[in-house]
């Protein structure tokens, strides 16, 4: 027995599908355009009645009402505007590695690097930026900042309405953008357990040396 | 008020005509903005959204924010236009819809003034001959601006206005037949009292005879045409041609095209008013007679102003109702159904009248 003996080919199951439209003649009623209009009249009443005299129109649907006295509810996974964030010990997060400003495709951040100095709130564990800025006038809200973002510092929120009334005012800083970023609750909290490290290390008793026993901490005072 | 009695009569005349002037041109104005406005809520309402609603209560001051941003705003000119016909054209497109309306009866009389600024004999030939200067303007704008777009808007409506204007003009002889004279005060005098075939409907020029109805549905059509309204707005057509002839333009000689179609829209419904639906007119409370009193005289520019109104907003429903017409569909509208339709009814207007004659 020959398997299938299917009688259908190829070219058979696979062709498009067509399609004849009929365009049918109008009639002479349908010609005069008075029962389109009619239509037209019972459609637009429909909503203008609706919206004039029920107030149901779509963003009372939606949203309660419009805009500024009924804000629009957000959905999950919505990218607004980029915020930096703290971890719950109020540190920032940031630590300076500038991989966002290289990926930024309209080029909205700048951050400036703090130096070799170390900062005194930070200690000799990890960077933290001087100044962080992002230009929101700039910004697509595309989110390549927080996918590259090694730390999770940086992350989408949910803002989507950013007014300014200069282009000074729209270019936030780094104080602006943690006040409006808030707490990421971390639970790896990577940068706390390297301090502590660093703290433990501190306290190990330094190699003894005949000449001089405090080389190394005179060294890194200076 | 002594003053006035010892001038001349035709001193008395230029004061009275230039107040007369005044008034009607800052109500046209006040329509023009309003009618924006009413527009920008009547078609918000009818796409289930609310409109401008923010400046002043239920948004009724908008008009003004729209005027101030419209002069505040830099008046760019283009370096390819050519200049003098591109600073000419707004001009041309604002004039004539209001040189309209010097013939039109807003009134009947208010003490011893005629509520007409021109009460002139041929007021139908004049309105006529002004409505076809109106496509010199938007012809001019699309010439002037030296770009693709705006010369197709210039093309598209110099060709649509002259084949509609010959409806309009065929469409309103019947209404000349029918009552035998050109003055438009005239015209309004013989829709006085009640219809004779259903003594309840108003003896408007629309109600008085089938001919005239018909006359009356082809020159509402042939207005929308001469308006650049939808569905016939193929001039403008923002989504095809950018505006078409006025896609260069910007801040106030926007503005001025702007106004320009809105003032002709009001012209057009002023116009319509008078010859079909009885102007200042009304069948009831005696208003269909020149008034005596200052109230009633009041109360019948306030009948027009309300017909009037009443057709802006026909012209506005529309727009926000209907979708355009493609362009040969549109020509073949105008020239082998509603000129020969408007010609038939010439002929039976004036067969019927002669078999009334006899």
């Amino acid at each position: 027995m020959a398997v299938g003996g299917c009688a259908l080919r190829y070219h058979e199951i696979f062709s498009p599908v067509k399609m004849i439209v009929e365009r049918k003649e109008m009639t002479w009623w349908e010609r005069l355009y008075l029962p389109a209009l009619w239509s037209g009249i019972k459609v637009t009443w429909r909503h203008f009645a609706q919206t004039f005299f029920h107030h149901r129109h779509a963003a009372a649907q939606t949203a309660g009402g419009y805009h500024p006295e009924f804000k629009w509810q957000v959905r999950e996974g919505y990218r607004g505007a980029p915020y930096l964030v703290r971890d719950q010990n109020g540190r920032t997060k940031c630590v300076s590695c500038q991989l966002c400003e290289f990926i930024c495709p309209p080029k909205a951040i700048r951050i400036t690097p703090p130096g070799p100095q170390p900062l005194p709130d930070v200690g000799n564990v990890e960077k933290r930026p001087a100044e962080f800025e992002i230009n929101m006038l700039r910004c697509i809200f595309c989110g390549f900042c927080q996918e590259v973002c090694p730390e999770e510092a940086i992350f989408l929120k949910k803002d989507y309405s950013l007014n300014g009334l200069s282009r000074e005012e729209m270019i936030f800083n780094m104080e602006k953008l943690l006040a409006l970023g808030g707490v990421h609750q971390d639970e790896i909290m990577k940068w706390k357990r390297k301090a502590d490290e660093a703290l433990a290390q501190d306290e190990f008793p330094p190699i003894q040396q005949p000449d001089s026993p405090n080389v190394a901490n005179q060294q890194r005072c200076t | 008020m002594q003053w006035i009695n010892q001038l001349g009569p035709s001193e008395q005349f230029a004061l009275f005509s230039a107040v007369k002037v005044l008034a009607v041109f800052s109500v046209v104005m006040f329509g023009v903005a309003y009618a924006v406005y009413v527009e920008r809520r009547l078609c918000a309402f009818i796409q289930d959204r609310l409109g401008p609603n923010r400046v002043g209560p239920q948004g009724l001051l908008q008009p003004l924010a729209d005027a101030g941003k419209a002069f505040l705003k830099e008046d760019f000119t283009p370096g390819h236009v050519r200049k003098v016909y591109y600073w000419l054209a707004p001009a041309l497109v604002m004039i004539p819809s209001l040189l309209t309306l010097a013939v039109i009866p807003f009134g009947s009389r208010l003490g011893e003034q005629k509520m007409v600024i021109a009460d002139l004999n041929v007021g139908v030939l004049y309105t006529f001959g002004i409505v076809s200067l109106g496509v010199y303007g938007i012809v001019l704008a699309g010439y002037a601006a030296n770009s693709k777009y705006p010369f197709m808007g210039g093309m598209r409506s110099s060709a649509q206005l002259i084949s509609y204007e010959v409806t309009m003009g065929l469409a309103v002889v019947p209404v000349l037949l029918w009552t035998g004279d050109l003055n438009l005060s005239q015209i309004i005098q013989a829709q006085a009292g009640f219809v004779s075939w259903l003594p309840v409907l108003p003896n408007w020029m629309a109600f008085q005879s089938p001919m005239t109805f018909l006359a009356f549905l082809l020159f509402l059509v042939a207005a929308f045409a001469e308006c650049n309204r939808l569905p016939f707005d193929l001039p403008e057509a923002e989504q095809e041609l950018v505006g078409g002839y006025n896609t260069e333009y910007s801040s106030i000689k926007f503005a001025l095209f702007f106004m320009g179609e809105y003032a002709s829209m009001i012209a057009a419904s002023a116009l319509m008013t008078t010859l079909f639906l009885g102007g200042w007119t009304l069948p009831i409370f005696g208003l269909d007679a020149p008034a005596q009193t200052l109230w009633a005289g009041l109360a019948q520019i306030g009948v027009f102003l309300a017909k009037t109104a009443a057709f802006v907003i026909v012209f506005i429903w529309v727009r926000w109702m209907l979708p355009r017409f493609r362009y040969d569909q549109l020509m073949s509208l105008g020239w082998k159904r509603m000129t020969p339709v408007a010609l038939a009814n010439i002929i039976v207007t004036a067969a019927w009248l002669w078999a009334a004659a006899r």
